[in-house]
């Protein structure tokens, strides 16, 4: 038996190799403690298809999204030439993330700065792996036959128009799919986007995360499914504000495939 | 009979047609107080946009009952001005019904089509009026509609009202004055819908109909160029502006934020990268971002012009919905209000756009445009491809840029990302720290 590997672009590189695909895993899969756990999931199931992937590991940094959102186009400019520069070093062709604001980053606005690459979301990659048979589930894990909810995360759905891939994902797990009322294009945002992330939200009557959450309990969903780690953690501090976090979980696509592989 | 009809009606449309000139004018001038910008890619693209968004309404069907009650308004529009034609034949040439005669049967046919799409623009401008200001609905009463954009789109609806009500009193009338065997009116048989309206009228003398006849006659066509200037001054401009509108729609993906080509070389120079094509410099050297209209792209500023006020952005934002100050329309109605402003002063010898004011500061606050979360939920809900999320940004731009006016925890965010790369504060050497406990786990 052997370990996971996580090799990095520079290793590989040392050795002559290139891989298939970049795994770009983002400020938040990088230091946010619970969504570690995501990082870990997805780099689990690419060891365990056989993928040809590597990391940047300490040569990654923020791709500029929340800057240029906040309006700082200076800033996400140097992030994103600095990056650039990093992966035509490497003459990365396809990036896959997790995050939709790194993939909407990376596929949309780094071709204006010299970056173009193919940029795929996780979910899209995973419906891939999973239609082509190389991620096979188990279909009897702790998901079956429960009753699980999709919430849309702006930058896959509305602003890139991904709406079936992770979809597709959870179906494959044989659960029982509902929506909420607010779904795909008219989904309701968690509140995290545009740079909200970071920052106390504006006087009103009720914050953003709360308002959707309180849309996903009302489907009786045991669990939402996420593709987003602002998502994942709105999501997560609204379900503890509505006090049913023993009941209802928040996972990211990731993280539920590999529980149904079992690793 | 006389000439003067004639004359008077030739002298109506001339007055119309240049006051509505100018007006077209004036509206495009404002338009163009927007930063040039091209937008003619993909014309097949464009033209499909236009044809299924604005001609076919295909945003409109989101919601089902308004856009069945728009739908039969917009009909009614574009074929009832087709017999407006024939309004303006008639009174060029003092003739009276001109294509009855040459017609025949299709012509009382068409007439009939008329009175019905007359009765369901009725129908449907009572059930709006109902909407707004019986049941309220919500998205018409937020402040932004306070006042002025209450009042206009009442005002239309009502205008509507009464002249599909002239049309109808015009065609009762005559046919009582044909049947009774005037050879002025033509018989056209059975008008369905206006004979209903007939038993009004039956004991009234000759030239009570005739007078009643030719007011309705004269109330609807004066009516109409009366209408269509006042359009040009009303948020129902949409009716024309929304197939320009949708034609320069923005084809990208919606999460792509427009490059500022002028920051990339200061970039590449300080990160020492050889600039490859450095740019002319610019002409003038334009503000980071936009405090004012003329810092938008006209395209911004005809999405504003474009805009009817129904508020399906504002009903469907997120921080609307959770009682924040911003309100996509009120964004758009912010632009507009300004553009005539600085259009108006231009016009009557003022200082224009140095007029001491500006859009951002003066019709859009700072709180309003911080509460955005760039969801898309405002541009997606728009049945015209309105923008309201690209001035947003743009405002942000000018803020960061030229004010260094963020809020302070977006600072701290900067300057995490300065020092450490991260939005976080975190240190970059342990970015890589995530792997190490999977790596030392048995792969299963």
């Amino acid at each position: 038996m052997s370990t996971y590997k996580v090799p990095t672009m520079a290793e590989m590189a040392s050795n002559g190799q290139t891989p298939e695909v970049l795994f770009w895993v983002g400020c938040a899969g990088s230091f946010d403690e619970r969504y570690k756990a995501v990082t870990q999931a997805f780099v689990k199931i690419l060891n365990k298809v056989g993928v040809s992937f590597a990391v940047l590991g300490p040569e990654e940094t923020c791709t500029g999204d929340p800057a240029r959102r906040a309006g700082n186009e200076f800033l996400f400019q140097m992030q994103a030439v600095a990056n650039i520069q990093v992966m035509n070093g490497y003459e990365v062709k396809k990036v896959v993330t997790a995050c939709p604001h790194c993939f909407n980053t990376i596929k949309n606005e780094y071709p204006a700065l010299g970056g173009n690459y193919e940029v795929i979301h996780h979910s899209q990659f995973l419906q891939q792996l999973i239609n082509e048979g190389k991620v096979r589930l188990q279909g009897g894990g702790e998901f079956k036959g429960k009753k699980i909810t999709f919430h849309d995360s702006c930058y896959l759905g509305r602003a890139n128009d991904v709406y079936e891939a992770p979809r597709e994902v959870i179906k494959a797990l044989d659960v029982e799919l509902v929506e909420m009322k607010r779904c795909k294009t008219k989904g309701l945002c968690c509140g995290a986007g545009g740079a909200q992330m970071f920052k106390e939200p504006e006087a009103g009557k009720k914050d953003i995360n709360i308002e959707r959450t309180e849309e996903a309990l009302a489907t009786g969903a045991q669990a939402i499914a996420v593709g987003c780690p602002f998502c994942l953690t709105m999501m997560t501090d609204g379900v503890k504000n509505k006090e049913r976090e023993a009941e209802v979980k928040v996972y990211d696509l990731a993280e539920m495939i590999a529980k149904d592989m079992g690793i | 009979m006389s000439i003067l009809p004639q004359l008077a009606f030739l002298l109506i449309l001339g007055a119309a047609g240049y006051i509505l000139s100018k007006r077209i004018q004036f509206l495009r001038r404002n338009i163009l107080l927007g930063k040039a910008e091209t937008r003619n890619d993909q014309s097949e693209n464009r033209w499909k946009t236009m044809l299924l968004v604005a001609f076919g309404q295909q945003k409109m069907f989101s919601r089902m009952i308004p856009a069945f009650l728009h739908l039969l308004i917009y009909v009614g529009f574009l074929v009832i001005n087709l017999e407006v034609l024939e309004f303006v034949l008639d009174g060029i040439l003092g003739t009276h019904r001109l294509f009855a005669p040459i017609l025949g049967g299709a012509y009382t046919a068409a007439i009939n089509m008329f009175e019905f799409l007359a009765v369901a623009v009725l129908v449907s401008c009572v059930a709006f009026l109902i909407r707004r200001n019986v049941m309220k609905v919500e998205r018409f009463t937020k402040p932004e509609l306070k006042g002025w954009p209450a009042l206009d789109a009442n005002l239309i609806l009502v205008i509507e009202i009464i002249l599909m009500f002239a049309i109808l009193t015009m065609n009762a009338t005559d046919q009582i004055l044909a049947a009774r065997g005037d050879e002025h009116y033509l018989a056209l048989g059975t008008l369905f819908f206006s004979s209903f309206l007939q038993p009004l009228f039956e004991g009234f003398s000759y030239g009570a109909l005739v007078a009643i006849e030719r007011f309705a006659w004269w109330f609807h066509i004066v009516g109409i160029l009366a209408f269509a200037i006042y359009v040009t001054y009303s948020k129902h401009l949409h009716i024309f502006l929304a197939f320009p509108n949708t034609w320069y729609s923005n084809l990208k993906p919606k999460g792509e934020m427009q490059n500022m080509p002028e920051v990339t070389n200061e970039v590449n120079m300080m990160l020492g990268i050889p600039v490859e094509n450095p740019a002319e410099p610019p002409a003038e050297i334009g503000r980071f971002g936009a405090k004012d209209i003329n810092d938008l792209s006209w395209i911004n500023v005809l999405n504003a012009y474009s805009c009817t006020e129904c508020g399906r952005c504002t009903s469907e934002c997120p921080a609307n919905l959770t009682g924040k100050k911003l309100s996509p329309r009120k964004i758009m109605m912010d632009v507009r209000d300004r553009a005539e402003e600085v259009g108006k002063s231009i016009d009557t010898g003022g200082p224009g756009l140095a007029d001491g004011k500006s859009l951002l500061g003066d019709y859009i606050t700072k709180e309003e445009i911080n509460a955005c979360t760039s969801c898309n939920a405002c541009v997606e809900a728009c049945p015209v491809n309105i923008d309201p999320l690209s001035i947003i940004l743009q405002l942000r731009r000018y803020v960061a840029m030229e004010e260094s006016g963020t809020p302070a925890q977006w600072n701290a965010m900067f300057q995490n990302m300065e020092t450490s790369f991260s939005p976080w504060k975190f240190s970059p050497s342990d970015r890589f720290n995530w792997a190490e406990k999977v790596k030392e786990e048995e792969m299963k």
